[in-house]
């Protein structure tokens, strides 16, 4: 056995290393990204490892291995279940033979997602058991757990760890080999595997008259835990239980109920922790799911239970738990004295505001820049995606006008033609993205006729995710050098009219470019190729010199924070400036050089 | 031991290496550690925090307000961000050079860091450290994080001795410039045994 010091998305890595996975697929998400990157770090013996073109994609290809007996590890971030809903949906209704286990990584606050949606939610929506671990050391050993109880049940188990546990680090012992599991194979059986309307019918029932005794099942998992003793209970779980106990450390005269597993129910248990209370709180993040089971669990008992929890607004209905405030509604909920707090800054000066912004380089701000100024004084609409490219929103750039979701842009440039043919419909999309949900989107104006032009920013990595590799870059989680797949090739096939490289670093072509493709009918594309200068790391700069006539024309139009004044003159700051020689470009007296990009 | 040590400051500054460091070297002394980092989009010259809780009694992966004993700032208005986090009784060790934000040259605020330090003196104990003057003799202020690190060894607010420290150095910086790290890092243990809060 050794030690290792790890992040919880590692522990999750391990502890899925050791229930013997043999195949592990997943798309890039905050905050999910590492459990992969870990896996194919420590993987011994032969497993598959793979980045999914997308999240629907990764489940797909995990459930027919598990058909085959394999066990599987699927991992993206809870908005990726969205993607991958569809498989899922009909995956519990079939099921499953080698243990499947999705991570589902939540992120309450949102600290770097759309939506503060609940996984609980999610499993019991597919009526699929759900683990939910409170730290990196418990989530090692409930990983392996699901795989059991996922094999035991013949089910997809959904796995939801929450930002704070995948990013927390803690050391977990691992055994020094780990080898993947010897499986039986495909057993060709269409009564069981092919998904008709009556297989359907007839497997939901079963899985009605299955879900209670999962929840009896897990009325006796060692992961649901109580502590203490009293006429008051708080009923918490994840993050929150940490949260928590950091509290109730020092008051074993309440009783802190821990739910390991929220779905199904275990109602045994929960029953048992409510013996002798007569007031609970429910202490958890995103959904009342809790609560609410709680809550139905009292009325079906009828049990002279108060219960408090964000249904009553004891509990903030949205944004992240932390420490500080379980100690303010756990204080208040037991009448203790207030908790002592911290030292109070409320007489601080102004600080300032650090709000994250590309780049110093980054070739987004070019092709941003390039579309901005080609489009001058013509209404246009840009529509924006996931990814780093999101910040092109910022001041003084402003070129992101709407956000949705993965690949949305694509298609609502087209709902913008639609209702206002006149004007110029542009989508920006990155090249990760691109391949993960844009495609179709693409076919969707051409087949319809749209006008309008996509922006490929094409950088060669998933950059805002911490660089993973995808099907553009030629290289995959095997460590194997692939062919690179072409967009423009792609986007040839599939008939759009125009395609146009450029490399957005040149200015005078990017605008070109650009007032070309705006200036035709139909689906046209730009793909601005360079890459990500946090990968590419260029060892070059530029310098400013005495012709500056300080008119900060360089600052006001595109905001890179290289550019900088010192003692009211503008300058530019060595250590970050890439020589990108966009600033070069701009400056009306030609007043910025130095070692230029080619 | 227990311990809660604060690292902050800001993205690229090398906040993570410290507090690597301060992890592992108090994992090497037989304690439990657990830590926290910020990650992901805020990194990008955002403010950036490194949370480490040494002992057992540690449940949250970040420290509640009011607990930290130690805040090592790498910047005068990191320090003040998380003034919350510190005990009554805890030290603020801080770089007195600050760091404008990146958008500075947009919306001028004239922000340079002194009225957060003045702050910081009327507030707590605190020890500021020119961390730029301490690193001109190693040609690079990249090493100020372990120059920095190494004043609060110095001042003995860790609970870890020097040696130990100087071993993890030695295990985690790349060859080439772990001597100059341990130069800067006993450059800093200097100033942190001879500087009084
Ligand atoms: S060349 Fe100009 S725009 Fe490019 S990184 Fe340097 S300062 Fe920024
Ligand atoms: S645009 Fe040119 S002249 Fe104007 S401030 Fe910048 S470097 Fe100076």
């Amino acid at each position: 056995m050794k030690k290792e010091y790890v992040m919880g998305n590692g522990a999750i890595a391990l502890g899925a290393l050791a229930a013997g996975i043999n195949l592990v697929s997943g798309y890039p998400g905050t905050p999910s990204s590492e459990i992969i990157e870990t896996i194919s770090k420590y993987k011994q013996g032969t497993i598959h490892v793979e980045w999914s073109v997308n999240e629907k994609a990764a489940m797909e290809v995990a459930a027919s291995a598990s058909y085959s007996g394999a066990r599987t590890l699927v991992t993206m971030k809870q908005v990726g279940l969205n993607v991958a809903s569809d498989p899922l949906m009909s995956l519990a209704y079939v099921g499953v033979k080698g243990g499947m286990v999705i991570v589902s990584a939540d992120d309450p606050g949102p600290i770097s997602s759309q939506t503060e949606q609940d996984t609980r939610m999610f499993a019991s929506f597919c009526r699929i058991p759900v683990f939910d671990p409170s730290s990196p050391e418990e989530a090692f050993t409930m990983i392996q757990d699901a795989f059991d109880y996922s094999e035991k049940y013949h089910t997809p188990v959904l796995f939801r760890p929450t930002t704070r546990v995948c990013h927390a680090y803690a050391s977990v012992e691992i055994s020094e080999t780990t080898s993947p599991r010897q499986y039986e194979g495909f057993i060709k059986d269409s009564g069981k595997w092919v998904i008709f309307p009556r297989l359907s019918f007839a497997n939901h029932a079963m899985i009605e008259k299955r879900n209670p005794q999962i929840g009896k099942d897990f009325s006796t998992y060692a992961g649901n835990t109580v502590e203490g003793s009293g006429n008051k209970a708080v009923f918490t779980g994840g993050i929150s239980y940490a949260y928590a106990k950091e509290y109730l450390k020092d008051y074993p005269d309440v009783k802190l109920c821990k739910i390991s597993t929220p779905y199904p129910f275990p109602e045994d248990f929960a029953l048992k922790c409510l013996e002798g209370v007569d007031e609970v709180l429910c202490f958890e993040e995103l959904s009342p799911f809790l609560e609410s089971e709680l809550l139905k669990l009292a009325g079906t008992h009828n049990l002279p239970i108060r219960i408090y929890g964000k249904i009553t607004g004891h509990i903030t209905t949205s944004g992240e738990n932390s420490a500080d405030y379980a100690a303010q509604v756990l204080h208040t909920f037991l009448g203790h004295s207030a908790p002592h707090s911290g030292m109070d800054s409320s007489d601080a000066p102004t600080l300032p505001m650090r709000p994250p912004v590309l780049c110093a380089g980054c070739p987004h701000r070019a092709s941003f820049y390039a579309v901005k100024k080609a489009m001058e004084g013509q209404k246009s609409y840009f529509c924006g995606d996931i990814g780093c490219y999101t910040l092109g929103n910022a001041m003084p750039l402003d070129m992101v006008d709407t956000c949705l979701c993965m690949g949305a842009g694509i298609t609502m440039a087209q709902g913008f033609h639609w209702t206002d043919p006149e004007s110029a419909c542009f989508a920006f999309v990155g090249d990760s993205t691109f391949f993960a949900s844009g495609m179709t989107g693409v076919v969707n104006a051409i087949y319809n006729e749209a006008d309008m032009v996509l922006c490929v920013l094409d950088n060669s990595t998933t950059a805002m995710t911490g660089h993973q590799p995808h099907p553009g870059t030629g290289r995959n989680m095997m460590g194997h050098i692939v062919e690179k797949i072409s967009i423009e090739k792609i986007l040839e096939g599939m008939g759009v009219c125009k395609i146009v490289t450029v490399d957005p670093l040149d200015f005078a072509k990017s605008v070109h470019a650009v007032k070309e493709c705006a200036s035709q009918k139909g689906v046209k594309a730009i793909i601005f190729k360079s890459p990500c200068i946090a990968i590419s790391k260029p060892d070059k700069q530029m310098q400013i010199s005495d012709k500056c006539i300080q008119c900060k024309k360089c600052i006001r139009e595109i905001g890179c924070p290289a550019l900088i004044t010192v003692d009211g003159k503008v300058a530019i700051d060595p250590g970050l400036c890439t020589g990108c020689g966009l600033c070069s470009q701009i400056c009306p007296v030609n007043a910025i050089g130095g070692d230029t990009h080619e | 031991m227990n311990k809660d040590i604060l690292v902050c400051g800001v993205g690229g500054q090398g906040t993570v290496l410290a507090s690597k460091l301060i992890a592992s070297a108090a994992m090497n002394l037989g304690n439990t550690v657990h830590s926290a980092e910020t990650i992901g989009m805020a990194q990008r010259g955002g403010s950036v925090t490194s949370h480490i809780r040494i002992g057992e009694q540690a449940y949250s992966p970040m420290i509640p307000h009011g607990s930290a004993d130690v805040l090592l700032a790498f910047e005068p208005a990191e320090a003040v961000r998380n003034l919350a986090y510190l005990k009554q009784d805890g030290i603020v060790i801080v770089n007195s050079v600050p760091v404008k934000p990146v958008t500075e040259s947009l919306h001028d605020t004239g922000y340079d860091g002194s009225d957060m330090l003045t702050y910081l003196q009327k507030k707590c104990q605190c020890i500021m450290v020119d961390a730029q003057k301490l690193c001109a003799d190693f040609g690079s202020t990249r090493y100020f994080n372990v120059a920095i690190l190494g004043v609060a060894i110095g001042a003995g607010r860790l609970g870890l001795d020097a040696e130990t420290v100087l071993n993890e150095i030695e295990a985690r910086v790349p060859a080439k410039f772990a001597e100059t790290n341990k130069a800067a890092f006993l450059a800093g243990v200097k100033i942190g045994e001879t500087t009084l809060p």
